[in-house]
């Protein structure tokens, strides 16, 4: 399989709650909270596309989306 | 077709609490149900009450919530008219077997052609952290101040011996297993059985001082692993995740037909 290569990380901000859980398990630590308790992807460039913060998302807050969707 | 296809956005942010592990059973369903390929008008979720029967709401299939306890005799009556659909039965760990256990009992038995989705959170969220039958002996729980000494069902152990012809466990963490758990779940003719295991920060994890959500995620990963790992050989404390049965009997529906062919015949 070709290497995934990330568009954007799409991030609904109405719906985060703030539980941290994409965050730290991010294998590539491209994720963090801000001050309002909300994601964002601060480091989009290490994301290595393996949308696991995607699937453990209780709020479907987060998508991860690549040039390949 | 993208996530956002298969729920109600209109109910959105759903009222689960922050890092509640059944929006991540939401999300695997959706991811299994897109890999199937299913069509959401052939798919009907059945629910009783509880936090974890939520989700019937959120999705967007043909849906009932019903009572508390008796989600699967709700679905047994849909199944029972209508075989061609898809039957989803998500239910709370005391939906399913301290109100419901005679029911989830003899649906096992039964070999229906559905899934039932134990979240099995430990406690009785939705209520105010209650211990559960799943709760196990030594933990806490609003009900139980100086410890619970009820021990717990096993429901793998459960549902395999009452008779259920495709039984798993899978967890919250183990999300890229989790799809193809209940993929695999959905997909199999007669009555299965998916426990997972799901984080309630707010009543269990305060409870059992378990820490926050992402620290019960954690647990959740250092506390099960695959059947039969060397691991589990070594600490027979960890619980074990996968597919545990999965044989042909036949199908209760395809059973029905049957003999209402045979009577029809007159003989
Ligand atoms: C017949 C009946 N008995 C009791 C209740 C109260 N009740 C609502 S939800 C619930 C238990 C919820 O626990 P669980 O099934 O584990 O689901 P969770 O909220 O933990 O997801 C209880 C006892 C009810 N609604 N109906
Ligand atoms: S896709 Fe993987 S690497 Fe990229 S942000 Fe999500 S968890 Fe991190
Ligand atoms: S897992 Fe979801 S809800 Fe939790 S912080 Fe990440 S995007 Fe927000
Ligand atoms: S009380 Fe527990 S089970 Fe209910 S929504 Fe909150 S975390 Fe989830
Ligand atoms: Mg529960």
């Amino acid at each position: 399989m070709a290497k995934l290569k990330l568009r954007a990380h799409v991030i609904n901000r109405e719906w985060c709650k703030g539980c941290g859980i994409c965050v730290h398990f991010c294998p590539r630590k491209v994720l963090e909270l801000d001050e309002f308790d909300k994601v964002v992807a601060a480091r989009p460039q290490d994301c290595v596309c393996c949308k696991l913060c995607e699937l453990r998302c209780s709020d479907l807050a987060i998508e991860v989306q690549t040039e390949q969707d | 077709m993208p996530a956002r296809d298969y729920i109600r956005e209109r109910f959105f942010p759903h009222m689960w609490c922050p890092g509640c592990g059944h929006g991540i059973v939401l999300n695997g369903l959706v991811h299994a149900i897109e890999n199937i390929g299913l069509k959401k008008n052939d798919i009907v979720m059945v629910s009783g009450i509880g936090c974890s029967s939520r989700i019937a709401g959120y999705m967007d299939f043909h849906t009932l919530h019903t009572i508390h306890g008796r989600a699967l005799a709700f679905a047994i009556g849909v199944k029972m008219s209508r075989p061609d659909l898809t039957l989803l039965v998500p239910m709370g760990d005391g939906d399913a077997l301290s109100i419901g256990g005679n029911h989830f009992i003899h649906a096992c038995r039964r070999n229906i052609d559905m899934t039932a989705i134990v979240m099995n959170n430990r406690v009785y969220g939705m209520t105010g952290g209650q211990y559960s039958p799943l709760s196990g002996h030594g933990t806490m729980a609003t009900t139980a101040p100086y410890t619970n000494i009820d021990q717990a069902f096993d429901i793998v152990s459960m549902a395999t011996a009452a008779g259920a012809t495709f039984v798993a466990r899978a967890t919250a963490y183990h999300v890229q297993q989790l799809p193809n758990i209940l993929e695999e779940a959905i997909r199999h003719k007669g009555f299965s059985v998916v426990e997972v295991m799901t984080p309630c920060p707010t009543y269990f994890g305060r409870k059992n001082k378990e820490g926050s959500a992402v620290n019960m995620m954690d647990n959740l990963k250092t506390r099960t692993t695959p059947i039969g790992s060397k691991a589990k050989q070594e600490n027979p404390s960890l619980i074990e995740r996968g597919v545990f049965v999965k044989k042909e009997l036949p199908e209760y529906c395809a059973e029905y037909q049957r003999i209402v062919e045979q009577a029809m015949k007159g003989k």
